[in-house]
C-alpha cells in the first residue's frame, strides 16, 4: 500500500542576505498511511507548524522549500496547478488551525463559511447545504446548530469556534487532516472533550492526521506514531508507545522529564541552556549537544547518525550509550507538610465580589447592570505557605489577584493583609509599605518588561523606590538577586529582547524580590513558557521559597503545576470557589464534581 | 444596538452645542465687537451706533448668544452686517454650489481611491503599487492652490479643454455649475483620492496577513474570493471613519480651491466674510462647516456600527 | 543611543537619503540665505516688469521687477520658523496630554476625548483665519494657534499609543509598584511611543506648512513685501501663462521641501516598522 503522505529531506527556509540558506525545517522525513495519526511534538521555535503549512504548500512570506519532496497521494503540491492547489486544500486534505477564533472571517456568518466548504468540495447540492452543514455540526457535538449557523464568529466560545472549525475542514471529506496546535487556549475540559472527539473521528472515518502540539499528553493520548522535533529536525520518531516508554534520545527524555505530573514526588527536571541564538544555519554537529547530558567530542564535529531501531528512527550518535528513561526523582517538591496554626495571616480574604467593567451610569444604560464575576470568595494565606488558585480561562482568578494588588476596584468584601491593612483600596491609595509588601508577577515574558530599560534598570526600580540604598549598595542588591535567580551577572547590561522567555521571567521574579515583599503575586506566570522551561522555573521557585520562606498566592490554570507547588489550593469556577483545602488531600480525593472533572481531564492524557 | 445609535446622535448634538458655545466666544473674545470690527477705521459715532443697535450688541453676551441659538433652531441664521441680509440667502445657494462641487469629488473619488488602494495591496511593492503609491505621496504633499493653479495653467490655458477660472453666477441652474467644475473637481480629487487611497492600501495589507485570510486561501479558495469575500469587507471597515474624517477634511481644502478657482461657494465666502469681519456671517459658516463635519461622522460611525457584526451584539452571547 | 540606528537606516532607502537632503537643505537655505542674496528683496530693478532668466537675474525678475531668486530663497524662513516650533507645541502639549489620557483612564481620559473630538469638529481654517485676522499675523501668533490647533490631533494619536502599551504588563507592574503618574508617563511609556511620535511629528510639521502656505496663499501669511512662497503663488499666478517664473520657482520650492519632509517621514515609519494608518485630519 502506497503511503498517503511522504516528506523526504524536505528543508524549508530562506536564503539569507549572504548566500546562506537558513533552515527553519532541515531533512525532515515522514511516512504516512491511510487512517493513520501522527504527531509532532515540539517546544517553540522547532519548526513544527512550519513543517505542517509546507505539507500544503503553504510558506510564510519570505519562506520556501529549499530542497527535499512532498508527496500527497504521489502529487507533489508546490508542483500543483493553481486549480489542482485550489482542489487539493480542503478536499484531499484540510487543516484546522490553531486559534480558531481568528482564522474564521468576523464579517461572514457561519453558515456562509460553511457553505465554502461545501460548494467547493464536496458533491452536496446547493438545496442540501443547510442540512449538512447542521449534520457536520451534530457531529462535532456543536449545541442548537441550527441556531448556530446564523451567528458571527465572535460569538461563540472558543470552543464552539474550534468545533466548527473541524466541521468545516470535515465538509470535504478530506483523506488528511492537519492540526496546528487545534486545543491551545481552551480550557482543559473542552480539550478533553475535543480530543475525544477527533480520536473517534480518526477511527470511524479513517481519516489520517497529522497533529502538531507542545504538548506530549495531548499527543501521546490522540496519536499512533510520534516525531519529536528540536531545532528544526525530527530527532526522534516511532510508535506511541516506543516513543513514550522507550525514548531514546537525549532531548525527548528530558522533555517526557519536565512534564509535570499528579501524584509525582519530585519537580519535574528542566534542560539546562536554551535554544541557540543562530537558528536555522546548517552545521556540522548535532543541534542539541550544547544543552545535552550525554555529549561527547563526536557530537560537536560531525552531524548525528540516524539509528533504526525495527522503525524506532532516533538522530542520536551516542544512542547506544543512553540510560533507558526514568521519571525524574531528584528534586523534591518542598511543601509544606502539616500546618501551624501559630504561622501569622498574611492575606484574609472574605466574601469578596469583583465585577469586570467599571460601571459608570452610563454604561450602565448602554449595555445593562453588570454582573459579579467574582463572588462570595474566602481565602487564607499564612505565612510561609504557598496558595494556589486554580482555575479555567473566565473563571476569575486573575481579577482576584489584581484586586489584591490594587490594580482593579473590588465591588464589596474584605481582604486584609496582615491584618491591619485594607487591600480593597487602589493602589494610589495605598501606603508605601503595603506597596512594598506585596509584589506582583504575570503572565507573559513578553510583555512584563520594559523592551527599552536594561536589567539592570528594571531590577534596581524597586530598589531605588522602596529603600535608601546608596549606588554601591544598589549594585550588590542587583547582583544578588541575579544569582538568586539563577542568572549570569553580566545580562544585567543588556535588554529584555536579547533574552529569552524563561529568563525574562526570572527578572520579572527578580524584580519582585527586590522589593523584599511578604507576599508574592503570581498570575500564570508559567503558562506562557515551553514545557521544559516551565519545569526550571518551578525548580527555581520552590527553591527560592524555602530559601527566603516567601509567602505565595499562585494563580494557574494547570493543574500538576500547582500539585507541585502549592501545600493548600482552592479551586475556582465561574468565579466562585467550588473547594479548598491541602493540595494532597484534595487531589487525591476531590469532593466536588468540578474538581473531578478538571482532575480526570488532566490524568487522561498524562 | 438601537441605544448605541441613539447614544451617538445625542452626543452628536451635544457637540455641536459645545461647538456653537466656542464659535461664539471665540468671536466674543476677539478684540472690538462685530460692528468695530467690520467698520474698522468708520468705527465711530452714530454709525457705530446704529450698527450696534441693529445687531444687538448693546445686550450683554449670554442674551445675545441665547437669542442666536434660538434662531439657529428655527432655522434664522441671523442678518449679515456687510450686506444687511439674511444669511440663508447669502449662505443657500454658496452652500449649494459647494455641495455639488463637494459630493462629485466624492462620488467619482472615493470607488477610485478604493480601487486603486486594493490593487497597490494586492501587488504590494511591485511596480504597480511604488507609481499609484509615488503618485499619492506626490498628491498629498503639493497643496492644492498649486494642484489648482498647475491644472489651470496645463488644461486650461495650454490646451484648453477645461474652463479656468470659474465664471458663473452665484445662483446658475445646476447644469451650469457641472459645466464649470472641472478642474475644481479634478483638483480636490487628486488630494483626496491620495490620502484615502493610502489608508485602504494600509488597511488592506493588514487584513491579507491576517489568518482568517490565510484560512480562506488554505480551504482552496481563489485569490479574487479571497479578497472580495474575505479581505476586502475587513479591510473597508476600519476605513470606513477615517474616509468620513477624511471628506471633513476636504472642507479646509475646498476653502482654498475655492479661491483658487473663484468658485462661489462657502469656502471662498468664508474667506471674503473674515476679511471684511462680517462675523454673524462667520459664526454661522463655522457653524455649518461643523455640522457637516459632526454629521459625517455621525454617520460614519452608525455605518460601523451596522456593518460590523462584532458591535452589534456581545461576545459570548448565549445561543 | 537609538538616534543612530534611526539615522542610519533613514540613510539606507533612497527615498530617505533624497527627503533627508532636502530638509537639510532647505533649513540650511533659510538659515544662510540673507548672507547669499544678491539682491535686497524689495528693490525694484528700472525695468518695472516681469522678465524671465537672464544672467543677472537667474530666476527672473516678477511683475514688479524684484528678483524672484532672492525673494525665493528668502521665501521660506517665514514659514519654516513658524512650523517647526508650531510641531515641536504641538508634539509636546500633545503627546503629554495624550499620554496622560491614555494612562489614567477613566473619567479624566472621558473628559479629555470629548473636549478633543469636539475640537476637532471646529473647522479649523476658519478659526485660524479668524484669530489672525484679529490678533495679526506675528510669527508667535502663528506659532501659538497653529501649535494648538495640531496639537489637537496628536492627542488622539499619543492616547492611542498609549492605550496599547498600557495593557502591557510592565505597565501594570509599575503601578503596582506605586509609580506617580508623572514618572510613569515619562519613564515607563515615552521611550515606547517614541517612534510612533516622532513619526507623527514629521508629518505633522508637513501638513503645518502645508497649512501656513495655504494661509499666505489667501493673504493671512506674511505681510508683503516680505516674501513668501505662499504669497508669491497668489500674486503672480495670475500672470502664469505669460511669466511663468515668478510662480513656478516659489512652487518648486515650496514643493521640495513638503515633499522632503513626507519622504523623510515615510523611511522613518517604514525603518521603525510603523506601517500605520494616517488621517490627515489638522
Amino acid at each position: 500500500m502506497t503511503a498517503l503522505l511522504r516528506l523526504e529531506k524536505v528543508c524549508v527556509g530562506y536564503q539569507s542576505a549572504d548566500g546562506e540558506p537558513v533552515l527553519l525545517v532541515n531533512e525532515a522525513d515522514l511516512t504516512l498511511d491511510p487512517g493513520e495519526t501522527l504527531g509532532v511534538v515540539g517546544e517553540s521555535g522547532c519548526g513544527k507548524s512550519t513543517l505542517l503549512l509546507s505539507i500544503m504548500g503553504h510558506y510564510k512570506p519570505g519562506l520556501k522549500r529549499l530542497s527535499g519532496s512532498v508527496l500527497f497521494e504521489g502529487q507533489d503540491p508546490d508542483q500543483a496547478s493553481v486549480e489542482a492547489l485550489q482542489r487539493l486544500r480542503g478536499g484531499g486534505m484540510a487543516l484546522i488551525p490553531q486559534n480558531a477564533g481568528q482564522a474564521l472571517t468576523p464579517t461572514l456568518k457561519i453558515s456562509a463559511q460553511m457553505v465554502e466548504a461545501l460548494q467547493l468540495h464536496s458533491e452536496v447540492p446547493a438545496a442540501h447545504w443547510k442540512n449538512k452543514s447542521i449534520e457536520l455540526f451534530e457531529r462535532v457535538q456543536l449545541p442548537s446548530p441550527e441556531k448556530l449557523l446564523d451567528r458571527y464568529p465572535h460569538e461563540l466560545s472558543g470552543g464552539q469556534q474550534q468545533r466548527v472549525a473541524i466541521a468545516m475542514a470535515l465538509a470535504g471529506s478530506p483523506r488528511l487532516l492537519l492540526l496546528d496546535e487545534p486545543t491551545t487556549g481552551l480550557d482543559v475540559t473542552t480539550q478533553a472533550q475535543v480530543l475525544q472527539l477527533l480520536s473517534e473521528i480518526s477511527e470511524t472515518t479513517q481519516t489520517a492526521m497529522v497533529f502538531v502540539s507542545h504538548d506530549i499528553g495531548v499527543i501521546a493520548k490522540t496519536c499512533q506514531k510520534i516525531a519529536v522535533m528540536y531545532a528544526g529536525e525530527i530527532i526522534e520518531a516511532g510508535t506511541q508507545e516506543t516513543v513514550m516508554d522507550q525514548p531514546g534520545h537525549p532531548y525527548t527524555q528530558a522533555l517526557l522529564a519536565s512534564v509535570p505530573r499528579l501524584g509525582q514526588a519530585s519537580l519535574p527536571d528542566g534542560i539546562r541552556g536554551r535554544l541557540p541564538e543562530s537558528l536555522g544555519a546548517p552545521k556540522d554537529s548535532c543541534a542539541f549537544e550544547a544543552r545535552c547530558g550525554f555529549s561527547e567530542a563526536v557530537c560537536r564535529t560531525q552531524k548525528p547518525d540516524v539509528i533504526d531501531v525495527k522503525g524506532h528512527l532516533i538522530k542520536c550518535s551516542r544512542q547506544s550509550s543512553i540510560a533507558p528513561f526514568q521519571l525524574p526523582n531528584s528534586s523534591p517538591r518542598a511543601v509544606l507538610e502539616g500546618f501551624e496554626p501559630e504561622r501569622k495571616v498574611v492575606l484574609a480574604v472574605r466574601d469578596l465580589a469583583l465585577t469586570y467593567q467599571s460601571t459608570g451610569p452610563i454604561k450602565r444604560w448602554l449595555y445593562g447592570a453588570p454582573e459579579p464575576v467574582v463572588a462570595d470568595v474566602s481565602l487564607e494565606l499564612r505565612q510561609g505557605q504557598t496558595l494556589g488558585l486554580v482555575g479555567e480561562s473566565g473563571s476569575g482568578k486573575s481579577s482576584i489577584l489584581r484586586t489584591l494588588a490594587g490594580l482593579q476596584p473590588g465591588l464589596r468584601g474584605m481582604a486584609t493583609f496582615l491584618n491591619q491593612h485594607d487591600l480593597l483600596i487602589p493602589v494610589g491609595r495605598r501606603s508605601p509599605e503595603v506597596l512594598r509588601k506585596i509584589q506582583l508577577v504575570f503572565q507573559n515574558p513578553d510583555a512584563s518588561l520594559n523592551p527599552r530599560r536594561t536589567i539592570r534598570d528594571i531590577i534596581e526600580r524597586p530598589l531605588r523606590l522602596y529603600f535608601n540604598y546608596s549606588a554601591p549598595e544598589r549594585s550588590a542588591e542587583a547582583y544578588d538577586l541575579m544569582d538568586s535567580v539563577q542568572l549570569p551577572r553580566d545580562y544585567l547590561d543588556r535588554f529584555p529582547g536579547q533574552l529569552s522567555g524563561g529568563e525574562r521571567q526570572r527578572v520579572a521574579i527578580a524584580r519582585a524580590l527586590a522589593a523584599k515583599p511578604d507576599l508574592l503575586l503570581c498570575d500564570e506566570i508559567t503558562s506562557a513558557l515551553d514545557v521544559s522551561v516551565q519545569a526550571s522555573m518551578m525548580q527555581l521557585l520552590t527553591e527560592l521559597k524555602s530559601k527566603r520562606q516567601l509567602t505565595v498566592l499562585f494563580v494557574s490554570h494547570d493543574l500538576p503545576v500547582v500539585g507541585a507547588l502549592a501545600d493548600h489550593v482552592a479551586i475556582l469556577r465561574n468565579g466562585r470557589i467550588c473547594e479548598a483545602g491541602a493540595t494532597q488531600e484534595i487531589f487525591e480525593q476531590p469532593a466536588h464534581p468540578y474538581t473531578r472533572e478538571l482532575l480526570a481531564a488532566v490524568l487522561s492524557h498524562r | 444596538m438601537l441605544r448605541l445609535i441613539a447614544f451617538r446622535c445625542l452626543f452628536a448634538f451635544a457637540t455641536l452645542w459645545v461647538v456653537s458655545l466656542v464659535v461664539f466666544l471665540a468671536v466674543e473674545l476677539l478684540p472690538g465687537d462685530a460692528c468695530e470690527a467690520f467698520l474698522g477705521q468708520m468705527a465711530q459715532g452714530q454709525r457705530l451706533e446704529n450698527c450696534r443697535v441693529e445687531h444687538r450688541l448693546n445686550e450683554s453676551a449670554h442674551v445675545r448668544y441665547l437669542a442666536w441659538a434660538e434662531g439657529l433652531a428655527q432655522g434664522d441664521l441671523g442678518n449679515s452686517i456687510k450686506r444687511s441680509k439674511p444669511l440663508e440667502n447669502v449662505i443657500g445657494p454658496r452652500f449649494r454650489n459647494t455641495l455639488i462641487l463637494g459630493l462629485t469629488a466624492a462620488a467619482l473619488g472615493i470607488p477610485l481611491a478604493i480601487f486603486l488602494g486594493v490593487l497597490a495591496a494586492l501587488w504590494r511593492d511591485k511596480r504597480a503599487d511604488l507609481l499609484i503609491s509615488s503618485a499619492a505621496i506626490f498628491f498629498m504633499t503639493i497643496p492644492e492652490f498649486i494642484t489648482g493653479t498647475l491644472l489651470i495653467s496645463f488644461f486650461s490655458v495650454y490646451l484648453g479643454w477645461l474652463p479656468g477660472i470659474v465664471i458663473m453666477r452665484v445662483d446658475a441652474p445646476i447644469s451650469e455649475v457641472f459645466t464649470q467644475i472641472g478642474l475644481p473637481v479634478l483638483t480636490l480629487m487628486l488630494v483626496m483620492v491620495a490620502h484615502i487611497m493610502r489608508m485602504v492600501r494600509t488597511s488592506m495589507i493588514d487584513v491579507l496577513a491576517s489568518d482568517f485570510v490565510m484560512m480562506s486561501e488554505l480551504k482552496g479558495l481563489s485569490r479574487t474570493r479571497q479578497v472580495l469575500r474575505h479581505a476586502l469587507p475587513n479591510a473597508l471597515l476600519p476605513a470606513i471613519n477615517l474616509i468620513a474624517l477624511n471628506i471633513a477634511w476636504l472642507m479646509g481644502g475646498v476653502l482654498v480651491v475655492e479661491v483658487v478657482f473663484n468658485y462661489p461657494g462657502i469656502g471662498r465666502l468664508s474667506v471674503n466674510a473674515i476679511a471684511d469681519r462680517d462675523f454673524p456671517l462667520v459664526q454661522a459658516l463655522a457653524l455649518l462647516m461643523a455640522s457637516i463635519y459632526v454629521g459625517l461622522n455621525l454617520m460614519a460611525d452608525i455605518a460601523t456600527l451596522l456593518l460590523n457584526p462584532k458591535l452589534r451584539t456581545r461576545q459570548g452571547a448565549p445561543l | 543611543m537609538i538616534r543612530h540606528p534611526l539615522l542610519m537606516a533613514l540613510l539606507r532607502s533612497p527615498s530617505g537619503r533624497i527627503g533627508l537632503g532636502l530638509v537639510l537643505f532647505h533649513c540650511g537655505l533659510a538659515l544662510i540665505a540673507p548672507l547669499i542674496v544678491p539682491y535686497d528683496f524689495n528693490a525694484q530693478s528700472e525695468v518695472l516688469d516681469a522678465m524671465g532668466p537672464s544672467l543677472q537675474h537667474w530666476a527672473g525678475l516678477d511683475t514688479l521687477g524684484r528678483d524672484v531668486l532672492t525673494r525665493t530663497f528668502l521665501g521660506g524662513r517665514q514659514a519654516l520658523l513658524v512650523t517647526v516650533f508650531g510641531t515641536i507645541m504641538a508634539i509636546t502639549w500633545g503627546s503629554f496630554l495624550g499620554m496622560v489620557a491614555g494612562l489614567k483612564g477613566g473619567r479624566l481620559d472621558e473628559l479629555i476625548m470629548r473636549t478633543v473630538d469636539t475640537f476637532l469638529a471646529i473647522p479649523f481654517m476658519i478659526f485660524l483665519l479668524l484669530i489672525i485676522a484679529s490678533f495679526g499675523n506675528e510669527p508667535l501668533v502663528m506659532i501659538l494657534t497653529l501649535g494648538f490647533f495640531y496639537g489637537i490631533g496628536v492627542v488622539r494619536l499619543a492616547r492611542a499609543a498609549t492605550l496599547d502599551e498600557v495593557v502591557k504588563d510592565y505597565v501594570q507592574s509599575a503601578r503596582a509598584r506605586g509609580e506617580s503618574t508623572l514618572s510613569i508617563v515619562l519613564k515607563e511609556i515615552l521611550p515606547n511611543v517614541r517612534d510612533v511620535l516622532l513619526v507623527e511629528s514629521a508629518m505633522r510639521w508637513s501638513w503645518m506648512l502645508l497649512a501656513f502656505s495655504a494661509l499666505s496663499f489667501l493673504g493671512f501669511g506674511v505681510t508683503p513685501p516680505t516674501p513668501d512662497w505662499g504669497l508669491m503663488i497668489a500674486n503672480a499666478r495670475i500672470y502664469m501663462p505669460l511669466a511663468p517664473w515668478p510662480v513656478l520657482a516659489p512652487m518648486i520650492a515650496l514643493s521640495s521641501l513638503i515633499i522632503g519632509i513626507n519622504l523623510v517621514a515615510d523611511a522613518l515609519a517604514k525603518a521603525l516598522g510603523l506601517d500605520r494608518t494616517q488621517a490627515r485630519t489638522l
